[in-house]
């Protein structure tokens, strides 16, 4: 039950990107079409997976254990960039198709602050192994979420009549806030 | 190599501030900017702790371009952010606690700030010392004074005050939805709007 919580948690209630700001680059910057905002999704929910595994790891079985806990940003994010680079080569080998429809977005994860977030959180909390992955797991699905959900408005958007200032990135960001006032109303599905 | 005659050094420093804003015009460190401005000192002292992680780095960058291997400049760069970013924790840590503790996990969040990576692969990596260092205190302080004047606005409105300061009598109705996300959303959105409003005035003077 503990487990289903975190992840009802980390997809509606505290979504990654509509209440915790993290990825908000990526998400403003690919979700102009719903393809490509699916793509990125599935690309960032598979590192958040696997780095969640990993940071859990090397967290309590090295810096935890070795007592070098301020090293933890450092190792973190070689980590992710390492495991970004491992991920773009396993999927070419493995699937030129699906190497060829995440494209671009699989280096960009390196930098996407999601990824080092959900590593922090889940240190900070304290999670145990299986709830941390379930954490990775409900985030990627929740910023997928969100993606796919702004990608969809944003296509209808071409055809609204924005007022001349606020076209472009403007609107994009008062969209955004309109969504997050939505998801807000998810709160009441987890009491504390 | 930046074009030295047409702008000048005065030009590399106050870029940051309007023309090539990084918030307002570039976009960039998007998730600290709406994250932690509910209040103007929050966005003042992330905006200072950015200050000082992208004036270090941009130096040890830019001292060190020529020395770092093409393959591997982005992981040295990032490695390098990633240190300086543990002291400001540290320190943060050790004198502000209650600070610290509000900003919970975007100070260390700024190791992927794309700010921080953009200035020091744009810039620091190609240019002088004395260039990189103006160009990072400008841009930061840039970055800065627009975290402060989010956070401020989104302080004024949602709880009254301006930096722990009453600015309306008790009478005033807070407005809490400046405080939760939608409002850090839409609030920057509006100023986004507003300096294209002014741009465009500017446009026009210029023109007439």
């Amino acid at each position: 039950m503990e487990v289903f919580l975190i992840f009802i948690s980390a997809v509606l209630v505290n979504n990654f990107v509509l209440s915790y700001f993290l990825g908000i680059c990526p998400f403003l910057g690919v979700s102009g079409k719903i393809e490509s905002a699916t793509s990125m999704g599935f690309a960032v929910t598979f590192v958040l997976t696997l780095s969640s595994a990993i940071t859990w790891l090397i967290n309590n079985y090295i810096l935890i254990a070795f007592k070098v806990p301020f090293l933890e940003y450092v190792s973190f994010i070689i980590v992710i960039a390492a495991l970004v680079q491992f991920v773009e080569m396993f999927i070419r080998k493995m699937s030129k198709t699906l190497y060829d429809t995440l494209g671009i977005y699989l280096p960009l994860i390196t930098t996407n602050c999601a990824i080092l977030g959900l590593a922090l959180f889940g240190a900070l909390r304290k999670y145990g192994f299986i709830e941390n992955i379930v954490f990775g797991i409900g985030a990627g699905i929740g910023f997928t979420l969100a993606l796919v959900i702004m990608a969809g408005i944003r296509e209808e958007l071409d055809l609204a009549d924005v007022p001349q200032p606020l076209k472009g990135a403007a609107i994009t960001l008062i969209l955004a806030g309109l969504l997050a006032l939505a998801f807000m109303g998810f709160a009441g599905l987890i009491s504390a | 190599m930046t074009d030295l005659s047409n702008k000048g050094i005065f030009g590399e420093f106050t870029k940051g501030f309007w023309k090539e804003n990084p918030i307002l015009v570039m976009l960039l460190g998007m998730c600290p900017t709406l994250a932690v401005t509910t209040s103007a000192i929050k966005g003042l002292t992330m905006g200072l702790a950015v200050l000082f992680v992208l004036t270090c780095s941009s130096l040890i960058v830019s001292i060190v371009r020529n020395i770092i291997p093409k393959q591997v400049r982005i992981p040295t760069f990032i490695v390098i952010i990633a240190t300086f970013v543990t002291m400001v924790d540290l320190f943060l840590k050790a004198f502000l606690l209650d600070l610290s503790k509000a900003l919970g996990p975007f100070i260390p969040l700024i190791v992927v700030n794309c700010i921080i990576l953009g200035r020091a692969e744009a810039f620091a990596s190609r240019n002088r010392v004395i260039l990189s260092l103006l160009d990072a205190v400008g841009v930061s302080l840039g970055f800065t004074v627009t975290l402060i004047l989010l956070g401020g606005i989104r302080e004024i409105l949602g709880m009254g005050t301006f930096f722990g300061h009453v600015v309306f009598g008790p009478r005033f109705d807070q407005w809490v939805i400046m405080l939760l996300p939608p409002g850090a959303f839409i609030t920057l959105g509006f100023m986004l709007g507003a300096k294209n409003i002014i741009d465009r005035k500017f446009e026009e003077k210029r023109k007439s």
